[in-house]
């Protein structure tokens, strides 16, 4: 195997600007790329310090799939059934959850100590998981 | 149409987690219904339309599947557990236990092994079933 490493994963929003004001200014991401290409507007943002590893944030629609098809994607999304996910990692997972609760961000779970570490949830405006660990070290 | 259901399922979703996050408190329709922007007619209704079950119903898989979570992965007694994911009833607890996962929470317990994987993926995949 020749792969080294996950450079870009996507997830589909509603409303780009929405999505850019999000995971900018809520969740500290910084902005990647942003380019209108004309058939689509290439937006991905990545974690500061982080610029190899983007993420897509990509608006369902034509001409990439038909309106119904599209209409179906956003309403899969917007209850929670679509599976988009995102994982993070932290170095502390109490004090980002303070950061992100005073910031107003949708919390799905508090911080829980688990197996592999001590993680919380949040959702994206859109109905997207976001998963925040601060990951014990592997055995 | 389009723009009105996703902010719908938007807003049940919303309702939705602020069960998961409160599994343990009593069913609160009034205040769901207010997180949801509805009537509370409006949101069991819609609820239902949804996600496929009434928020009653999501709600007592829930705390079995919290259930089903703390009876392998920690050494709490059955009475601990029952009280401590909300229901109010040892016999309650052991019917609808038995009724949603076919076997009572100490057998259950017996042959359960705790899972690794993030909480949000074990919560939603074995949180058990009655779609069949």
């Amino acid at each position: 195997m020749t792969m080294n490493a996950i450079s870009r994963s996507q997830i589909y929003v509603l409303d780009q600007d929405e999505a850019l004001d999000f995971y900018v200014n809520k969740l500290g991401m910084e902005l990647n790329t942003d380019q209108d290409l004309g058939f689509m507007r290439w937006l991905t943002v990545n974690l500061p310090g982080d610029p190899e590893r983007e993420i897509l944030l990509e608006k369902p629609g034509p001409p990439a799939m038909d309106p119904a098809t599209a209409a179906t994607v956003r309403e899969l999304l917007t209850k929670g059934a679509l599976g988009g996910s995102l994982f993070m990692t932290t170095d502390d997972a109490h004090k980002t959850y303070e950061e992100l609760v005073a910031r107003g961000v949708e919390i799905t779970d508090e911080p829980t100590e688990r197996p592999y570490g001590i993680d919380f949830g949040i959702r994206d405006p859109f109905g997207n998981r976001i998963r925040i660990g601060q990951m014990f070290p592997r055995a | 149409m389009s723009r009105a259901v996703e902010e719908s399922n938007r807003a049940m979703l919303r309702a939705r987690d602020a069960m998961d996050r409160a599994y343990a408190e009593p069913l609160d329709i009034p205040a769901l219904a207010r997180i949801a922007h509805v009537s509370e007619a409006h949101f069991i209704r819609t609820f239902r339309a949804t996600f496929g079950e009434t928020p009653h119903r999501y709600l007592q898989r829930r705390r079995v599947e919290r259930a089903m979570s703390l009876l392998v992965e920690t050494r709490r007694d059955v009475t601990d557990i029952c009280f401590a994911v909300g229901f109010s009833s040892l016999g309650t607890f052991s019917r609808t236990f038995r009724q949603i996962v076919g076997e009572s929470p100490s057998d259950f317990r017996r042959r359960g092994t705790p899972t690794n994987v993030p909480s949000c993926f074990t919560k939603a995949w074995t949180r058990p079933s009655s779609f069949g």
